[in-house]
This record gives structure tokens, sequence and C-alpha cells, in this order.
């Protein structure tokens, strides 16, 4: 009993004396947590860190791999190969689609952007009061439910729709015109009213900072209301402008829902063809494959746009 | 005080054109909508002109149908968790950015902020094999997580601009008055932040009830309220129904936005007038 007690008592003064004499890994970190913001900083961030690798990094990382592997009947194949880009790449309709549904988003992106900048202008430079309002407005659409939004298009444009039953009773046309709706024009349509919302506040913003001074010194200066746009306002404007244009061709080119309910066979896009390999063939690779090649090649694209926009910005100053 | 005239009229001088198209805008963002909650009232079978007459019908039917009110419980269960989930995610990582100053913030925030830049059918699939990969069935808690990698972001970016203008020497001064950290937080970030972390909660709940495509793809046999719709719009005889769903969606979704951006707003234009005085 005696020498079990000297031997705890012992073990007790001899941590107790490493502790004041040298501090300890623990302290060490401890001291170093608390001196520096950044390990702070990491702290409270690594929860949300976690999160969005586990559930966006990590599940794009498997969407790569599933790209390099092989679907044989219900069984995939693991060794990685080429050949289900191989197989995107030489498959005709594949491309086409792709190009179809690249060229339909510039036009959404287009119109949408070109929409937008007079409105966004308007909120930035014409509205005294209310400003508030006006925003909340124009961002309500954004946060509200796309299915529905798309979902209306569907019933104004149908055969038997708003627009037709409108014609044909106040007596214009005598039956439903059949071209309105299941064609590319309808997702165009629908996608430009749909993201209308996404292009007004980064244009907004960017006209918003314009130090106001710099147009007061051009009008001084003797230039006049168009010359003061095109050259001060328009070209600060430019990098919100991009921006509004990234952020509706992006979603665009991949959105799955418009195409599907008013784009008809003639108006299907990428998105849709994923989702066909995904949830009714059931071929997982060559759906990555071309999920990847998709997004690739609208990434190569969008980085040529932003650098001729830049290039254009400094040509312009 | 004589310059402000007339640079009024120098740059103001193309107002009124300009109103008008603020106005056609509004009608073109709006009008289209509008048609939902209108024929959702029409005593008609058919969504055409000329209007047929007033009737609650569709409405009682909607009310009537129980897998409709399954899915109505699912899509709020999940909003609701959604939303508390994200939004504390959210406030943890918007007090990190806006608090310390970190190497390799910009690739963080970067990384945290993508969902808004992909497509929602590459987030869908990509979910997929991983939920496929780990063997999980498929049911609202797949939906739920999705979601949360969805809504996260936009909680981030409304706290985060929240916690912006957020006057530091606050929290030291309660600090310095001998405060815990913890105190701190609950005496003065939490109430200074509750404007943003109201407004979070609520816009991450709409994103996540609205949200169509990820719960496609992550729903099991208990659908939410979008993925019901979507299966309902192949039947021409339920349309009046989802048109009354429908409009119901809109106008509360309406509603709780402008509260959530009101009190957003409400929180820093009071700040603003602080500053001022």
């Amino acid at each position: 009993m005696a020498v079990r007690v000297a031997e705890t008592g012992d073990h007790l003064t001899a941590s107790a004396g490493q502790a004041t004499s040298e501090p300890g890994f623990l302290d060490r970190l401890r001291a170093f947590y608390l001196r520096s913001d950044a390990a702070k900083g990491y702290v409270l961030l690594s929860p949300v860190m976690i999160t969005m690798v586990a559930l966006l990094a990590a599940p794009l990382i498997l969407l790569v791999l599933y790209s390099l592997w092989t679907q044989v009947g219900l069984h995939v194949d693991t060794a990685p190969t080429l050949q289900r880009y191989q197989e995107v790449l030489n498959k005709q309709s594949y491309v086409d689609i792709f190009w179809r549904s690249i060229g339909m988003s510039s036009l959404v992106t287009l119109v949408t952007v070109g929409l937008a900048y007079p409105m966004a202008y308007y909120v930035a430079f014409g509205v005294k009061r209310y400003k508030f309002i006006w925003l909340v407005l124009l961002t309500i659409p954004f946060w509200t439910s796309y299915l529905l939004r798309a979902f209306s298009w569907k019933i104004i444009l149908g055969y038997n729709g708003v627009i037709n039953s409108g014609l044909m009773s106040l007596g214009l046309i005598h039956e439903p015109l059949g071209f309105l709706l299941y064609n590319q024009t309808a997702v165009i349509i629908t996608l430009a009213h749909a993201y209308a919302a996404f292009a007004i506040l980064p244009i907004y913003v960017s006209l918003e900072k314009i130090d106001r001074t710099l147009l007061e010194a051009a009008a001084d200066l003797g230039d006049g209301a168009w010359a003061r746009f095109w050259r001060v306002t328009f070209p600060l404007s430019l990098p919100g402008v991009v921006g509004a244009a990234v952020l509706i061709f992006v979603p665009t080119t991949g959105d799955y829902v418009t195409p599907a309910l008013v784009g008809g066979p003639t108006g299907q896009m990428i998105a849709n063809i994923i989702q066909v390999q995904f949830l009714k063939i059931g071929d997982w690779p060559l759906g990555s494959a071309l999920a990847i090649s998709a997004m690739a090649g609208v990434a190569i694209l969008v980085v040529l746009f932003v650098s001729a926009m830049q290039l254009a910005v400094r040509q312009i100053r | 005080m004589t310059k402000p005239v007339p640079e009024a009229k120098r740059m103001g001088d193309s107002g009124s054109g300009l109103l008008a198209f603020a106005i056609a805008y509004l009608l073109f963002l709006y009008v289209p909508v509008l048609f939902l909650p209108v024929f959702s009232f029409n005593d008609s079978i058919f969504v055409a002109f000329p209007l047929r007459g007033f009737t609650t019908r569709w409405y009682e039917q909607m009310f009537a149908d129980q897998d409709m009110l399954n899915a109505l419980v699912a899509s709020l269960e999940v909003g609701g968790v959604v939303s508390i989930i994200s939004t504390m995610l959210g406030l943890l990582g918007a007090k990190a950015v806006t608090r310390y100053r970190m190497p390799g913030q910009g690739a963080v925030t970067g990384m945290i902020m993508l969902p808004l830049f992909i497509p929602e059918i590459i987030l869908g699939i990509s979910l997929l094999i991983l939920i496929n990969g780990l063997n999980f069935q498929l049911t609202l808690v797949t939906v739920a997580i999705g979601h949360v990698m969805l809504c996260t972001p936009f909680a981030m970016a409304v706290l985060t601009s929240r916690l912006d203008g957020f006057d530091r020497s606050l929290e030291e001064a309660s600090m310095d008055l001998g405060e815990t950290p913890w105190m701190t937080f609950w005496r003065v970030t939490f109430p200074l932040a509750a404007p943003g972390i109201v407004s979070s909660l609520l816009l991450s709940f709409i994103v996540s009830f609205d949200e169509f495509l990820l719960s496609f793809f992550l729903s099991g046999l208990q659908p939410t309220l979008p993925v019901y719709i979507w299966s309902q719009l192949r039947f021409p005889n339920k349309l009046p129904g989802v048109l009354s769903l429908g409009a119901l969606i809109l106008i509360s979704s309406c509603v709780l936005v402008f509260f959530a951006e009101w009190v957003r707003q409400l929180g820093t234009s009071g700040e603003r007038k602080v500053g001022v005085a």
C-alpha cells in the first residue's frame, strides 16, 4: 500500500514539474491557437468546409472517377479507361445537342443581360426614393419557385393556352397557333424570364459602385449624356455585366426543367440527355462522361469569353 | 449648394423613358406568373380564355388530396431542418471570414460558393453517385443532405454581408468589461446578427422548399412538394389543382421573401442611422 502511494505521489510531482518547467505539446498548441488569427478562423470555418468537402468536392471527384469506369450490365468495372469520353465525342447527336445548348443559352444570356442593364441602370441612377422596394421587387422572382415560373410559360404558350385562347376569343385567329410551345424559341423565352432576376443584381452592384464624381468630371469636360455613358459608365460597369452573363450562361446550359417542360423533341438540352443516362438507361459512367465533357466545354467557353471581355475593356480605356 | 441643381438636371435627362422601361420590365417579370392565381379560380378544367366564372373548388380538391398533404409536410420538414443547419453552418463560416484573416481564405470561400455556379444537374448526379456508393437508401434524409449543400452558400452570403459592417469594438468592449466569450456572443454578437439570422433562415427555407431538381434525383418513395407537382404535370385533369397549389406557394414565398429582405434591410438601415448620428 505504502509503496503504491509513494509511487503515485512521485508520478504526480513528476508530471507537475514537467508542466511548470517546459510547456507540453497541448499548451503550446493552445498558445499558438490563441495567438493565431488563421487557426481560430479555420476552426470556426471547419464545419462549413467539412460539409462542403463531403457534399460537393467528394461527389464531384466520384463523378470524375465514374466517367473513367465501365458499366457492364448491373455491375461497374472500375478499370480506368477513356472509352466513355470517346463514345461521347464520337456520337454526333451528343455533340449537336451540346452546341445547340450553347447556342440557346448564349441567346438567353444576351436577351437577359440586355434587358436587365437598363433596369439596373434605372434603379442605380434614376430611383431616388423607395430604392429598397425596387430592389426587393426585382429579387423576389430569384427566390421563388423556378419550377412554377417555368410551368407558367407552359400554360401561356400551350396549344389551348393563354395566348392561343386569348387571341381566339378576341377573334384575331381562328385556330390555335401550333408553333408556340415545344420548340427552341419556347425554351429561350422561358429561360430568359426565369433567369431575369439573376442578371439585375450584379449589374446593379457594379453601377452603384461607380464614383459619381467621374461622371461630373466628364460632364464638366464637355461630354454629353451618351458620351458620358459610353466612355465612363459602361466600361466601369462591365465587370458586373460579365458577372451577370456568366451567372446566367452556366446554369442555363445545364438547365433541365425548362427544356423538359416546354422544349419538345427539338428543344432538348444537355441536362436532359444526362438525366436519361442516369435515371432511365442507367449507364452512369457514360452519363458522368457526358456531364464532365459538357462542363469542361462550358468552362473553356466561359474562360474565353471572360478574357475577351477583359481585352475589350482594356481597349476602351 | 448651387451645384446639385444643374447636376440633377444634367444627369437625370432620360429618366421618364427609363421609368417606362422599368415598369414594362416589372410587368414582364410578374404577369406570366400571375396566370397561375388567375386560372386557379377559373371554373373550368381547361386553362384557357374566356374565363368561365369564379370557383374555389380546385382549392377544396387540392386540400382533400392526401398525397399532396404528405408532400407538403415532407417539404416543410426538410425545409425546417435544412434552414436551421445551413444557417448554423453559415453563421460560423461568416463569423470566421469577417472576423479573422486567414491564408487561403479566397480559395475556401470560393469552394463554399461553388454550388451557385455549377448546374444543378451536375450537383444532383454527383450526390446520387455518392449516396449510392455509401449504400444509403434514398429518403427525405438524402434530400435534406442535398439541400444543405445548396442552401449553405446562400446562408453564408447573407450572413457575411450582415456581419461585414459589424463594429468589432463592441465585442472587444464586452470582453474588456469582463464577459466570457460565450456570453459576449449571446449578449452582443447574436443580437446584432439576429436580422441576418432571421433572413438567412427564411431564405434557406424558401430555397429548400422550392428546390426541385436535387430532390428529383435524391428523393425515394416520399416526394417533396415540387417533386409531387412535377409528377402531376403529366395529367391534364390534375392541372387546375396544380395551379391552385402553385398560386399558394408563389404567394406565400413572395410574402416570406419580402419579409426576409425587410428584416435584413431593417437591421442595416438602423446601423447606418447610428453611424450618421
